[in-house]
């Protein structure tokens, strides 16, 4: 098991440096960050005491290797709009992305899987061919484009919920949190469901296929034998074994939806570290996108890590390197 | 299954499968009306909504229905520019299915020829292809894509580029999978023991029963490679402003959206909902027709 982590971290750690050379080098190879921060008017002197600055004068090795040093130190440069440390910037705005995820998650798992028990054990019935076609446009649709109706209908034309920012936040450790207040999650409302659409489809078309693929098996058969309640057998040892999957998929796709959610704020005007990154990316402020994309990167690493994990704690059959 | 049935060739077996699904059919037929339409748009549209001289900014943001200075209707009204939305969306999806379609077609070649490389070659090449493809699939297409068109900056080559660089891993994926089957078959291993060239083995004989496959893979990867088009461009990191796809369509509506000028948005994304839509339908279909696991 040790041996197990162990290898596994080293794996991550060698990705992650594969990652950081392939977006350093990337970014170098295109456009000149000068161009956009300095002011054609600005006379020689200045451009360079300017890039002198910047540290863009070095060779691309050595501002590699200075950014790798920084790297470990919790240090990916200072942003060249902010003036702020990326780390920081990104650190910032953090807390509102995974707000917004983590309760499109929690959206999808709520609403996607009792969908999916339903559509499962009466698939012939005319609401559980209903629920498997809806969930065809949950994967068709673009999400953007559905951001943009929900605003128009709970927004524009009913005026139920607003249409865009966090909304009154209260403030944890420091950190302001939306979830807590009555305006937060009117704000909150929308940009989660909308993000958890592709979820819900998902979420429910997995417990759907396995239900239909537990109900015909001999244990299930068993235990109704047995003359447990029909919903003994459904809530104990059908979802129980439906659950495997579920949580695998969703954990997976919690990355996905952090990277989806750069859709879902740019759509609400959400201020997390998705729409950080357009705005960057549009102006070419370099440290940003790359801690950005670094941090990205780390929690991808660690969510497969974590998902693993939970894998072996959920399906007992699961040991990891096979021996114990 | 009948005697005359067993009859029928292949390819007139798929298409008398594929059409006993009547939503199939009809996602195929809206298909091939849409691709019409963005073939003909330069005969079909009322305007021209890349010439300038044709636009004019007194007819921006009317209404579905209006008419214009000379007597044009707008049906789906205009945008900003005073350009007509129903000749902006044909236009617009042929873009998007030329990027879309492109992209995927590109990807599929790609994709498909390391995929059979993989399966033929073993050993470190395999190793090799495979752990990149891994790794490609372990991280969303939207952030790859993010990832390339921040590097190379927007363009509609550039936005194909990225959507190759995003999909030619499920291909590889899928060829690799199918070309490990078909290697155990004994034609390929007639075709061996009559000492053909590789490249003969590989292509007269292991891609050609390696497709079906790779055709449902395309059809869902062109309806992907659509959609992230779209967002891409809806972004602001997707194709120029003067040739706008249906995405960035979308876009330009979206600020007059909050005062209530719907159309500008709504129906260039009821095409890209169309449009994917029965992509995913007739490949849906494909899937199943296809699967020799399911064949009655």
């Amino acid at each position: 098991m040790a041996l197990w982590l162990l290898r596994r971290l080293v794996q991550a750690g060698f990705v992650m440096l594969a990652m950081s050379a392939i977006v350093f080098i990337g970014l170098h190879a295109i456009g000149n960050p000068i161009d956009i921060l300095i002011s054609p008017e600005a006379d020689q002197a200045e451009r360079a005491r300017a890039i002198a600055a910047l540290g863009l004068d070095k060779p691309l090795w050595e501002q590699y290797w200075l950014f790798l040093q920084g790297a470990l130190h919790g240090d990916l440069g200072r942003s060249f709009v902010f003036n702020e440390p990326a780390l920081r910037l990104i650190a910032g705005r953090m807390p509102a992305t995974l707000e917004l995820a983590v309760t499109a998650v929690l959206l999808s798992v709520c609403i996607g899987l009792p969908l999916g028990l339903y559509a499962g054990l009466h698939p012939n019935s005319f609401t559980g061919r209903l629920v498997m076609t809806g969930s065809i446009f949950g994967f068709s649709l673009p999400s953007f484009w559905v951001g943009l109706m929900l605003i128009m209908v709970f927004a524009v034309t009913l005026g139920w919920l607003p249409s865009s920012g966090r909304g009154e936040t209260i403030s944890i450790a420091g950190v302001g949190w939306s979830f807590l207040t009555v305006d937060g999650w009117r704000h909150l409302l929308l940009p989660a469901l909308n993000l958890a659409l592709f979820n819900i489809s998902l979420v429910l078309r997995l417990t759907r296929a396995g239900v239909r693929e537990t109900l015909p098996l001999d244990y299930i058969r068993f235990a109704r034998a047995k003359g447990l309640t029909p919903g003994r057998v459904i809530y104990v040892h059908v979802l129980r074994n439906i659950l495997i999957p579920v949580v695998t998929v969703i954990g997976l796709e919690f990355g996905s939806t952090i990277a989806f959610s750069v859709v879902t704020e740019s759509v609400f005007a959400w201020p997390g570290m998705g729409k950080l990154i357009i705005d960057s990316i549009n102006v070419l402020d370099r440290p940003v996108i790359v801690a950005y994309l670094m941090i990205t990167v780390a929690l991808f690493v660690t969510i497969n890590l974590v998902v693993d994990l939970l894998y072996t704690l959920l399906d007992p059959r699961v040991r990891l390197g096979g021996r114990r | 299954m009948s005697g005359a049935m067993r009859e029928q060739s292949p390819f007139r077996r798929v298409v008398a499968d594929f059409c006993a699904n009547k939503v199939a059919v009809a996602g195929l037929v809206t298909l091939v009306i849409i691709v019409a339409l963005a073939v003909f748009a330069s005969l079909i549209a009322p305007q021209n909504p890349y010439d300038l001289a044709q636009l004019d900014i007194m007819d921006g943001r009317q209404p579905p229905g209006a008419t214009s200075m000379d007597g044009l209707v707008f049906w789906l009204g205009t945008d900003d520019q005073g350009r007509d939305m129903l000749s902006g969306i044909l236009y617009g999806l042929r873009i998007s299915l030329i990027v879309g379609a492109g992209s995927a077609a590109v990807a599929g070649i790609v994709g498909s020829s390391l995929g059979l490389a993989a399966a033929y070659a073993g050993g470190r090449i395999e190793a090799a292809i495979m752990r990149l493809v891994d790794l490609q699939l372990s991280f969303p297409a939207i952030l790859v894509a993010l990832m390339i068109l921040a590097f190379i900056g927007k363009g509609v080559g550039n936005v194909m580029l990225a959507l190759v660089i995003v999909e030619w891993a499920s291909y590889a994926r899928t060829a690799r999978a199918a070309a490990l089957s078909e290697r155990a078959r004994e034609y390929i291993e007639a075709a061996e023991g009559l000492a053909l060239p590789r490249s003969r083995v590989v292509f007269g004989h292991l891609l050609p029963n390696c497709l079906p496959p790779l055709i449902v893979i395309g059809t869902i990867q062109v309806a992907r490679a659509i959609a992230l088009e779209a967002t891409l461009s809806f972004l602001g990191l997707g194709v120029p402003i003067t040739e706008p796809s249906l995405g960035l369509l979308i876009a330009n509506g979206y600020q007059y959206m909050l005062s209530g000028k719907y159309w500008i948005s709504f129906y260039p994304g009821i095409a890209l909902l169309i449009t994917i839509v029965s992509i995913n339908l007739v490949g849906d279909q494909l899937r199943d027709v296809l699967n020799p696991r399911l064949q009655r």
